[in-house]
């Protein structure tokens, strides 16, 4: 069952499978039918609609407020729609959509409808495409009742958390991240990992960091760097936003007794506030955060930099926080 | 070069004001081809792996080649005074309106020293002193910020008209009925124009419109329009001629100039989806190449080659400026972000 995928044909994997299996599946969005601009519509060196048709496959306008609507539309008639939005950036051309509709139509109606949708919206900082392509507003959907939140880091978990996804029955805020669609690893299609169960990426003793999305693979690199003096960081990969994991963590941080949360958005409002918040209400425990700084994201590399959560950052925000000096080889336990 | 120097020659207004028009198009074609040279290797997409070697123009850029005459045609009947929007696909709006290619390439370069102090990039390329109010990452956005700019010159009273560009693609997105309405409805100095490529990103266009297009939708709407053969240059120019002059007498108009776009969506697209005959017919109708053989007709030939060669030297001079401009310093990450509240982030 294991096999080597990018993060894009993890997810053409997952969506494959689930359309075997579920004739009411289908995806509809921006340039689909040619396998999607970043090729996550692409499988095996087929486009997915030439597997399974451009009726399923379906190809739309450029008006994104009809795809997620249509989408809508498309749920409570009984299809079980994957939108395609492209980058988070777009999909705010269909909020009304997504927000006052999808997320709101189950409660509002007594429950007579359900809003099986799977709304695609990477995030993220994609090299040097600027202010209106960088986003990272994942916090503003975990703020909003009535949908999931998902964002996945790895190969495995974007197979593993769409099929979920796809299977939860909910409206789904799905956010790949964009610098993430060339990443390749071992992928094990049998396993399962359910929405809202956390992972521990790195087991560790003297501080928990927990991060999701790209910042995993930035903090993991920042861990490595720290153990080699001595701090011992638990990396926890929340997955999920909403539900998040408050038992992993807590768990993990009952432990560590000490929290930090990395995320590439901003720090300012961003989901980290709400980890550490209950943290720090559950045991508390010192927290502290690391995201960006509130600026949007310029396009030369000298200002794209400053936005960015890098695995020097993190190492030099854990080195401040344990005051261990700017390279100091003391170990911190 | 001032067009009407060439005092041997007997006057001829048709044949100055084509070399007008062709020196604004020769300028975004050599403007366009450098700067496609100089991004190879700069995005991760379409298939094609990011190089090791880094561009110099970064992220995504969108050529207009094969498009030049729209906005040649449009632009030189505008005032300095009057403002334009634009799309994703900017350059030559920006060019055609009177912007400085150095201090565009700058930008595209991500340096300080351009426009938007290398904040924007190519994809919000901008010159706000010749009224040219920004290229845009999103499809249709300019258009109600158009409508809502030429509301503004109504109720001053100024006395200029708004150019709202957009692209075949736009005109499937809500804001373009909510913006040709606004726009008739208050009666607005906008001069709408569809600068129709036929193809949306990698979709051809005629399978996702419905109907007869963006005049036809423009025409429910009761707006004056002209659809035309938007590469060549003088019929642009005549058709924006005529209706800029409807939109000065106080309604909005659109212009519905049919094209072709000869690159991908983005310069490192090989646009394999589509079809090489197309593309090759589409070629031979090249507006550079069709302006030219009327200007050789004309006797203006070897002019239409020095403007060519002009070109060229102009955009190897900004080439080599923008290569030895300096990056923005970090600390301009935090500039221009906000005034209330100003140096706290986070």
């Amino acid at each position: 069952m294991s096999t080597v995928l990018t993060y894009a044909q993890a997810a053409a994997a997952a969506l494959a499978s689930a359309m075997e299996a579920d004739s009411r599946i289908v995806a509809l969005g921006e340039d689909l039918g040619r396998g999607g601009v970043f090729g996550q519509y692409m499988l095996d060196g087929k486009t997915l609609q030439q597997r399974f048709g451009s009726a399923r496959i379906i190809d739309t306008p450029i008006s994104e407020a009809n795809i997620m609507g249509a989408a809508v539309g498309m749920a409570l008639a009984g299809l079980r729609p994957v939108v395609e939005m492209r980058v988070i950036d777009f999909a705010l051309c269909g909020m009304d959509e997504l927000v006052n509709q999808a997320a709101k139509n189950r409660y509002m109606f007594g429950g007579q409808g359900r809003v099986p949708l799977v709304a695609r919206m990477p995030i993220g900082i994609w090299t040097a495409s600027a202010a209106q392509h960088s986003q990272s507003l994942e916090a503003w959907f975990a703020h909003l009742p009535g949908v999931a939140v998902v964002c996945p880091a790895t190969p495995q978990d974007n197979h593993g958390l769409l099929t979920a996804a796809l299977a939860s029955g909910d409206p789904v805020v799905y956010m790949e991240h964009k610098e993430l669609w060339g990443l390749r690893s071992e992928v094990d299609t049998s396993v399962e990992i359910p929405l809202g169960k956390a992972r521990i990426a790195r087991a560790g003793r003297g501080l928990t960091i927990v991060t999701w999305s790209r910042t995993l693979h930035e903090t993991l690199k920042a861990a490595a760097e720290l153990a080699t003096e001595g701090v011992s960081c638990e990396v926890i990969d929340l997955r999920t936003l909403w539900p998040w994991d408050r038992e992993a963590v807590l768990e993990s941080c009952a432990r560590t007794k000490r929290l930090l949360v990395t995320h590439e958005a901003v720090q300012v409002a961003g989901f980290g506030a709400e980890v550490a918040a209950t943290v720090g209400e559950e045991l508390g425990c010192p927290v502290r955060r690391l995201g960006a700084p509130r600026i949007p994201v310029g396009y030369a590399p000298t200002l794209e930099a400053e936005a960015r959560i890098d695995a020097p950052k993190i190492v030099a925000a854990v080195r401040a926080w344990l005051d261990l000096g700017p390279a100091s080889a003391s170990a911190a336990e | 070069m001032d067009a009407t120097d060439h005092t041997s020659a007997p006057p001829n207004p048709r044949r100055d004001r084509l070399l007008i028009l062709y020196r604004t198009m020769a300028r975004i074609r050599a403007f366009e081809d450098a700067a496609e040279i100089a991004s190879q290797g700069g995005v991760q997409a379409w298939g094609i792996e990011a190089s090791s070697t880094p561009a110099r123009v970064r992220g995504p850029l969108h050529l207009s080649t094969g498009q030049e005459a729209v906005a040649a045609g449009v632009c030189i009947n505008l005032a300095r005074t009057d403002l334009l929007t634009s799309t994703h696909r900017g350059h030559g709006h920006t060019l055609a309106k009177g912007a400085d290619m150095t201090r565009m390439m700058c930008e595209l370069f991500g340096r300080a020293t351009g426009y938007n102090g290398g904040k924007g990039g190519s994809m919000h390329i901008a010159d706000f002193s010749v009224g040219m109010l920004g290229a845009n990452g999103v499809v249709a956005a300019g258009i109600p910020i158009a409508t809502g700019a030429a509301h503004a010159l109504k109720l001053q009273g100024k006395d200029a008209l708004v150019a709202c560009f957009f692209g075949d693609g736009a005109i499937n997105r809500g804001p373009f009925l909510e913006g040709l309405n606004w726009a008739q409805v208050y009666g607005l100095p906008v001069l709408f124009v569809c600068e129709d490529n036929r193809i949306a990103a990698t979709t051809p266009t005629y399978t996702m419109t419905a109907g007869d297009g963006a005049a036809a939708r423009a025409v429910a709407l009761g707006l004056i329009t002209q659809t035309v053969d938007g590469n060549d240059v003088e019929v642009v120019d005549r058709a924006a001629a005529q209706l800029a002059q409807v939109v000065r007498d106080g309604r909005p108009a659109l212009l519905h100039a049919i094209t072709y776009r000869f690159k991908g969506h983005v310069s490192v697209d090989p646009g394999r989806y589509r079809d090489a005959a197309e593309v090759a017919r589409a070629q031979q109708d090249d507006p550079l190449l069709r302006a030219r053989t009327v200007l050789t007709e004309l006797g203006a030939g070897d002019e239409a080659a020095r403007i060519d060669a002009e070109a060229k030297a102009e955009v190897n001079a900004a080439l080599a400026v923008a290569d030895a401009a300096p990056w923005p310093d970090a600390a301009e990450a935090y500039r221009d972000v906000l005034t209330t509240g100003e140096g706290r982030w986070r």
